[in-house]
């Protein structure tokens, strides 16, 4: 078998691998503190992939994908009261309106903020996370102010409670990832990269740039709302500074930048990695403040360690390895 | 009427302290194309550490000012030399999340010491007012005007009346080209983030004196700093200035017309309003190739 052929059955694989753990999880270890942080592992998986389509894809990093998230959850969380939806499953049915949505809200946001570039899209996005926080906030009528807003309970007990959120988790990264496959080798995709590599180029050339730009914007926006609408019910409280909370904008950032920014596996990598190291963090830290401290650390270690991320460092050094292995191979065999 | 005129006066007194921390962060991203996103919390530090000094040797907050300038600016020294400079590639996005886990450090640092409730900086100014017209005004918010335009006229002095403010303003324009004529940018970087961390200080004093906060007030701050300098035009020092006059001024007085919790929303509301119309900002120069 030629190194390629093996390199291609082992990635096939592993993959599989995964995918068979990751949908057996539940029943391999069922202690709700396990699952518990399957689900928000998950989550990020999600949230990342979802990040990377526009971040990754387009180079256009958004601090604000915290207020699709928020947004998301709080339409799940309005819907279900207004339609009065009894708990249990059905209330996941409705993710995907949550979903449309929040890509209503994106198509509006992105029109403005898009027409902005680089450091000040970054702050435009910021603001816009900002304002969507005030508005949960000031609309008390709406959303219920700073009192916040309650998601049916679902009748699940014990063990079983996390198992529904996290297939729910799992089924909305994988439809993420399956869309950042599909876009990453698509024309679609190849737009998005050369938007990054050179936006006015790319226009020069006949990429629809503004177009392309959105509509990455809002396939990833609609991801992010519907993983905060799972999470909305999931927690079954939400408040503004709760759940359109910086912190989450930044780590899912964040772990897009430690797998490896505009790949498909380093998003997944990123939060496998680091979303438990969170949680571990919290659990063990939260109740001083330092963990703060310790997050900005490991936080600092990455970027200025690994500012190119895992994927591209891993897959520069194998390639490496490939062709020094490729230089040494003709004199082995001249033995 | 007199209350829209109140809110006028008021909103320029307290534009004044705006402009001052906004157009440090507007240095810092003009200097050397970073956004630092842990501008906020460089003036809740600076607020904690006036704080801190007035609660141990009892003097006056603004006195403070002699000793939290200095050390914020040798503070800023250091975080640039470690955290800022070692960004070679994607500058600008890597910068936003090292500023931000900066950001993040100082407020477990100072929960961890202050604690997470809210403190003030005391003075016998902040109560006391006189009167104009048929209102009447704190003398905080003339007091920190008047530092506060003090000190950026020290800053435009140095910026444009001094060899080594021609250095900065070189590395602003082009920093390859200041590279070339022999300006060393790494030390001008280094000592821009100490001067934006110095008037951070300054302005967390006057901040800490008007407002109740705790290590998470900065962001709060940083989403206003943020959205003045992208209104200004991003690296435009009058840009910041007239920016925050605006923005504190309409803040304001939407908060006597409409109601105080809309206040804030102006903020976003006007950023919105001049991107459609201008995306670059009042100030700005329209970015045709990547920065």
């Amino acid at each position: 078998m030629s190194p390629v052929a093996r390199l291609n059955v082992l990635k096939v694989g592993g993959l599989l691998l995964v995918f068979a753990v990751a949908l057996a999880l539940p029943a391999l270890a069922p202690d709700p503190a396990t699952t518990n942080i399957a689900v928000f592992t998950m989550m990020y998986v999600g949230l990342a992939t979802a990040w990377n389509i526009m971040g990754g894809y387009t180079g256009y990093i958004s601090l604000g994908h915290a207020g699709f998230f928020g947004f998301g959850s709080y339409c799940l969380g309005l819907l279900l009261a207004h339609l009065g939806t009894a708990a249990g499953y059905a209330p996941f049915m409705l993710v995907p309106l949550a979903g449309l949505a929040t890509a209503i809200l994106a198509f509006a946001v992105g029109w403005f903020a898009l027409r902005t570039r680089a450091a000040t899209f970054v702050i435009v996005t910021i603001a816009f996370m900002f304002m969507l926080q005030l508005l949960a906030e000031n609309l008390v009528g709406l959303t219920g102010g700073g009192g916040g807003l309650s998601f049916p309970v679902p009748p699940w007990s014990g063990d079983y409670f996390n198992t529904p959120y996290y297939y729910a988790m799992l089924v909305l990264a994988l439809v993420g990832l399956g869309t950042s496959w599909l876009i990453r080798h698509s024309k679609f995709g190849l737009g998005l990269l050369a938007i990054r590599d050179d936006e006015d180029k790319a226009l020069a050339v006949g990429v629809p740039t503004p177009a392309f730009k959105l509509t990455a914007f809002i396939v990833s926006a609609a991801l992010v709302g519907m993983i905060g609408g799972v999470y909305g019910y999931y927690v079954t409280y939400i408040y503004p500074q709760f759940v359109v909370d910086p912190l989450i904008g930044i780590s899912m950032v964040l772990m897009v930048f430690l797998g490896g920014l505009g790949t498909i596996t380093g998003p997944v990598l990123g939060a496998l990695i680091l979303e438990p190291a969170q949680l571990w963090l919290a659990y063990n830290y939260g109740a001083s403040r330092l963990y703060l401290v310790l997050y900005a650390a490991v936080f600092l270690v990455v970027i200025l360690v690994l500012p190119r991320g895992i994927v591209p460092s891993a897959s520069d050094f194998l390639a490496r390895w490939r062709a020094k292995a490729a230089a040494s191979a003709p004199a082995a065999t001249r033995q | 009427m007199t209350l829209v005129l109140e809110a006028a006066i008021l909103g320029v007194l307290t534009g004044g302290v705006y402009a001052l921390m906004a157009s440090g962060l507007t240095l810092i991203f003009g200097v050397m194309r970073i956004i630092n996103v842990g501008h906020g919390a460089l003036v809740v530090l600076g607020a904690y550490l006036s704080f801190a000094v007035t609660r141990s040797i009892g003097i006056d907050p603004f006195l403070t000012l002699f000793i939290t300038m200095p050390v914020m600016f040798l503070l800023g020294l250091v975080l640039q030399t470690v955290f800022i400079r070692p960004l070679k590639t994607d500058r600008e996005a890597l910068s936003v999340l090292v500023t931000y886990a900066l950001a993040l450090g100082i407020e477990g640092i100072l929960g961890y010491i202050f604690t997470t409730n809210y403190v003030q900086l005391k003075g016998w100014y902040e109560t006391t007012s006189f009167p104009v017209g048929s209102f009447r005004i704190a003398y905080v918010y003339v007091f920190g005007f008047v530092l506060c335009l003090a000190i950026l006229g020290a800053m435009f002095f140095v910026l444009y009346r001094t060899t080594f403010g021609s250095s900065i303003r070189a590395t602003m324009l082009n920093r390859t080209a200041a590279q070339l004529v022999g300006i060393d940018v790494d030390r001008v970087s280094a000592v821009a983030f100490g001067i934006g961390m110095a008037t951070a200080a300054a302005g967390g004093v006057v901040f800490g004196i008007t407002t109740a906060f705790n290590p998470g007030s900065h962001y709060d701050l940083i989403s206003r700093l943020l959205t003045i300098i992208v209104l200004g035009g991003l690296g435009s020092m009058r840009g910041a200035i007239v920016a925050a006059l605006i923005m504190l001024v309409s803040e304001d007085i939407t908060s006597v017309v409409v109601s105080p919790v809309w206040a804030s929303f102006v903020f976003f509301v006007i950023l919105v309003v001049v991107l459609l119309v201008r995306p670059q900002g009042l100030y700005g120069v329209r970015v045709r190739d990547r920065l």
